[in-house]
């Protein structure tokens, strides 16, 4: 059925307007907090723990509960249900019983009649620790072999021996830091007790389902019991997929013993240090090449730091794996992957989801190989890039079957003249003594879909009502992202309506359920085939109506603009919508997505994982001041491959949106931990998330064209939301570039990210010495 | 104790505690949620509003400090119910915004920029907003927003029989 005529307006490829634009502008799109609290509505506040590992010996709530306006406090012993909130593995409490294992952890929560009586009264509980010495770094926690998951390994060939015959071996250890999601809204939930055992849920929530099976599991009833609902989030980027558990469980069980309604939102310091972050990573590697650079052995250690429980750490890991290749074929390899207990809040989901520490870990030891070569990275990866036909199976044994990273790379010197640019760069430092530019690019290859099958499955819940309107709702959650307007636009472009016509309604497990954590930056995948399954049932439905009346086959009716044709004869959408039920035919259908093609076998780490990968390349250039060890990103110039987007504006803004995030993760956001395990790194002052003036004055993304996904996909797009975050690897690379002109480029700087001015002033220190000892001119 | 605000030209007589914040006030008392409380420390920017057309970080002040002061926040920024200012719609249209928690802030600091510069530069649009984070965006289609309203603004603005620049 192809469409004669115009596009209808708000359709797929469209840059439609965000769905909640008008209300973000204008103030009126409403967050959890400014809904008005109901009558009898309490006010909770929580009690962290002041120590990294303490046994908790006694608490005293008497001053608490006598304290003005308080109604109720609550402890672990108060959870009526199981006291575990764990998303993975079990056994991770809401509330700790005697034991704290980091500084942050909630040990109590009181819900009193205002913010500030709760907040006020939590300062009021007496907690009697008896400090225990914490494990903080990463080396303490492999020696000691102190895991919260058991460790997980990949191989191939022979990794020992290719190690003991190639040309060249490398080996070293290096690290990459953490990063606090910092979503502008807060952690928040409010709990409603309803009749008898039910309990609805508000949730600032990536993960709605969780949400529902947390507060069940903690209380003590059936899911069907649990109401989790969310409109929009004021941010996510996997800070609220396992971790706005703890914020809503709370809520729950204070409002369960209260039987009132109760608000949790944390305040940001409370926020940042109860909560998990981005994985800080360990990386030990040795590596076997030839004169060219070719890659014989990789022997990688990825040790990622956990925190007190596993919470998603083992997935992570996993994830960190998979994209330990990026885009390289290695023939011989051994990836141990170490999921580190320590004492710090346990670490959690975050955009790239371990992606960017894998491909942190092969990009950095790639760029150590051109050194060691006096070559540039680009020709060592030119050697090592997986082959179309050959050398093209992933170490977790997929086959690499939409390879178009050459393709990617092209497009990106098409825009800039990288060889020019370089040139410039060499020509700047070549004059100029104290700053000094880098440039480098950047290849992506992330893997869509989540590791574990059972997950890659959507639902979603369409009504068309007789006047032509529909009301959209799907198991996928907004945080921002543009995930609801895309799925409308699905929706409109089945039904060949107006987008205006379309009503998208908040998430909630009593319309869709059993649903997936809207993250893997799949949201559109699965939801938009889910929404388009459900208008396309209706519209089979509307279609025999439409046949009927005006009696011709099914196979000629059109769906097209607002109206539906018969040849020359036509009706509105509206006016079938009204026939069809005068004709007593439904309305309203389910839909349902599961992603075709993928499996994965946990034992082995092994097989097609992802249905499809999608690429991207950047290129950056950045200055260095080489006195202060300040720098700055002076351009950027970025390809991404979206499939066909479904929406360029939303993907746009996506990419750039990921690429200055990810600068962030690797420039200036640090997370301090100090001797005795506490941050002191929590709040935007302390810890420095990019500003307008951060962002490159010099700024080109770019959508890939003509690049349709070669797997069907909704339309043929690809999935966004994550993989552009790794193309800001270009400025840690950058950095690097600059630091290594210091030493003719002979040499590769010893640093670690993020590359903080302290950082990168020692690694300027360092590869002066090196490169002086070593008889080089600087 | 008893402040008189003008928010959004209109007097508003209310009771607070000393200790309450402009925002609290705005949003507890007043009902206008369109300040966020980001980070509650004066860092983040989400709570900005106008003070006398400044912009100010409505968790730092006291309700009392205000009082007298003539508050502008994003409601009052819009036209009518439905209807959009030339900034608001800008910001629609460039897509200058993701999950929205900073964009009533971003707006309002863009507004008090373009009453003070009708033309800025590139670099004073990046300059203005810099004490307005914003996780999602990245900031490069703000500040085309703002690009776009100011020169919205100025063709609007200029005499019969053409555009200023």
């Amino acid at each position: 059925m192809s469409a004669p005529l115009a596009r209808v307006p708000g359709g797929i490829h469209a840059s439609v307007r965000h769905d909640s634009a008008a209300g973000h502008v204008s103030g009126s799109a409403l967050y959890l907090d400014d809904i008005p609290n109901v009558p009898g509505s309490l006010e909770a506040a929580l009690v962290l723990s002041p120590h990294a590992h303490a046994r908790i010996k006694a608490i005293d709530l008497t001053a608490a509960l006598a304290a003005p306006g308080v109604v109720a406090a609550i402890l672990a012993k108060d959870i009526p249900g199981k006291n575990d909130i764990g998303p993975i593995r079990p056994d991770e409490p809401l509330l700790p019983t005697d034991m704290v294992e980091y500084d942050g952890q909630p040990v109590a929560a009181i819900a009193a009649g205002t913010l500030d009586q709760a907040r006020a009264a939590a300062k009021l509980v007496r907690v009697d620790y008896e400090p225990l010495a914490p494990v903080l770094s990463l080396d303490e926690a492999i020696e000691r072999e102190q895991f919260v998951a058991p460790p997980q390994i990949m191989t191939r060939g022979d990794v020992d021996a290719a190690l003991k015959t190639a040309a060249h071996r490398l080996s070293g250890e290096f690290n990459c830091g953490g990063q606090d999601h910092f979503y502008l809204e807060g952690q928040i939930a409010i709990a409603t007790p309803g009749e008898g055992r039910e309990m609805h849920v508000f949730s600032s929530t990536q993960h709605p389902t969780e949400i529902q099976h947390g507060v069940a599991h903690l209380l003590g009833i059936p899911f069907n019991a649990v109401t989790c609902e969310v409109r929009r989030m004021g941010g996510g980027f996997g800070g609220k997929e396992s971790q706005a558990t703890m914020i809503a469980g709370i809520a729950a069980v204070l409002a369960w013993k209260t039987r009132r309604p109760v608000k949790l939102r944390l305040p940001r310091d409370d926020d940042m240090r109860a909560t998990g972050k981005r994985h800080p990573f360990l990386i030990r590697y040795e590596v076997s090449f030839d004169d060219g650079g070719l890659i014989d052995g990789l022997d990688l250690m990825l040790a990622a730091n956990g925190g007190n429980v596993a919470d998603h750490t083992p997935a992570v890991l996993t994830r960190a794996l998979c994209h330990s290749d990026n885009c390289y074929w290695l023939p011989n390899l051994r990836f141990r992957g170490y999921a580190c207990k320590t004492n710090i809040v346990s670490n959690t989901a975050f955009r790239g989801y371990g992606g960017p520490q894998g491909m942190f870990a092969i990009e950095t030891i790639i760029e150590m190989i051109a050194r060691h070569l006096s070559t540039s990275p680009e020709a060592v990866r030119e050697r090592n890039f997986y082959g179309i036909g050959r050398n093209d199976v992933t170490p977790y044994g997929m086959k690499v079957e939409d390879n178009i990273i050459a393709r990617v790379l092209e497009e990106l010197d098409r825009n800039v003249d990288l060889a020019r640019w370089r040139e410039e760069i060499v020509a700047f430092n070549r004059q100029s003594t104290i700053i000094k530019k880098g440039l480098a690019t950047m290849p992506v290859k992330f893997g869509i879909s989540f590791n574990r099958p059972a997950l890659n499955q959507a639902g979603a819940l369409v009504h068309v009502y007789t006047d032509g309107s529909v009301t959209l709702n799907h198991g996928g959650t907004e945080m921002g992202q543009g995930l609801f307007i895309k799925v409308a636009q699905v929706v409109a472009e089945a039904f060949q309506i107006d987008i205006d016509n379309i009503r998208i309604t908040a998430t909630t497990t009593a319309k869709v359920p059993n649903t997936s954590p809207t993250a893997a930056s799949s949201g559109s995948d699965l939801n938009g085939m889910a929404a388009l399954n459900a208008a396309e049932r209706i519209k089979a439905r509307m279609t025999d109506v439409a046949a009927e009346q005006f009696n011709i086959p099914a196979g000629e009716i059109v769906f097209q603009q607002n109206r539906v044709y018969a040849g020359n004869r036509s009706m509105s959408f509206a006016e079938l919508a009204a026939l069809s039920w005068e004709k007593r035919v439904s309305l309203s259908a389910t839909g349902y997505y599961r992603t075709p093609k993928i499996h994965w076998d946990f034992a082995t780490n092994s097989g097609r994982p992802f249905y499809y990968f999608t690429y991207g390349a950047a290129a950056a250039e950045v200055a260095i001041d080489t006195l202060t060890g300040e720098s700055r990103v002076l351009r950027a110039e970025l390809v991404q491959d979206c499939g066909q987007s479904l929406n360029p504006a939303i993907d746009l803004g996506q990419i750039e949106g990921a690429f200055v995030q990810g600068m962030g993760w690797l420039t200036t956001e640090e997370l301090f931990w100090d001797e005795k395990g506490r941050l002191r790194t929590h709040g935007p002052s302390t810890y420095k998330i990019p500003g307008s003036r951060d962002a490159p004055p010099v700024f080109n993304a770019r959508i890939l064209p003509d690049a349709p996904n070669r797997e069907e996909t909704v339309f043929r797009s690809k999935a966004v939301g994550e993989p552009p975050l790794m193309l800001a690897l270009s400025v840690w690379l950058a950095i690097r570039d600059a630091i290594s002109s210091l030493s003719d480029y002979r040499l590769a700087a010893k640093l670690d990210a993020p590359a903080t001015p302290e950082r990168v002033l020692e690694a300027v220190d360092e590869i002066r010495a090196r490169a002086a000892g070593s008889g080089s001119a600087i | 104790m008893k402040v008189e605000l003008t928010v959004n030209g209109e007097s508003r007589l209310t009771e607070v505690e000393p200790r309450k914040s402009l925002l609290d006030c705005l949003r507890d008392n007043f009902n206008l949620n369109g300040a966020h409380a980001g980070c509650e420390h004066g860092v983040c920017g989400a709570c900005t509003v106008l003070v006398d057309g400044q912009p100010v970080r409505s968790c730092l002040m006291f309700a009392v400090q205000a009082d007298g002061y003539a508050i502008t926040t994003i409601e009052g920024l819009t036209p009518a119910p439905g209807e959009l200012s030339v900034i608001q719609d800008a910001f629609c249209e460039t897509h200058g915004m993701q999950c929205g928690y900073c964009t009533p802030a971003m707006v309002l600091t863009a507004h008090a920029l373009l009453q003070r510069n009708a033309a800025p530069t590139r670099e004073e649009i990046v300059e203005s907003i810099s004490g307005n984070i914003c996780r999602c965006t990245g900031y490069g289609q703000i500040v085309e927003a703002i690009a776009l309203a100011a020169d919205r603004l100025s063709r609007a603005n200029a005499p019969q029989g053409g555009a200023v620049r």
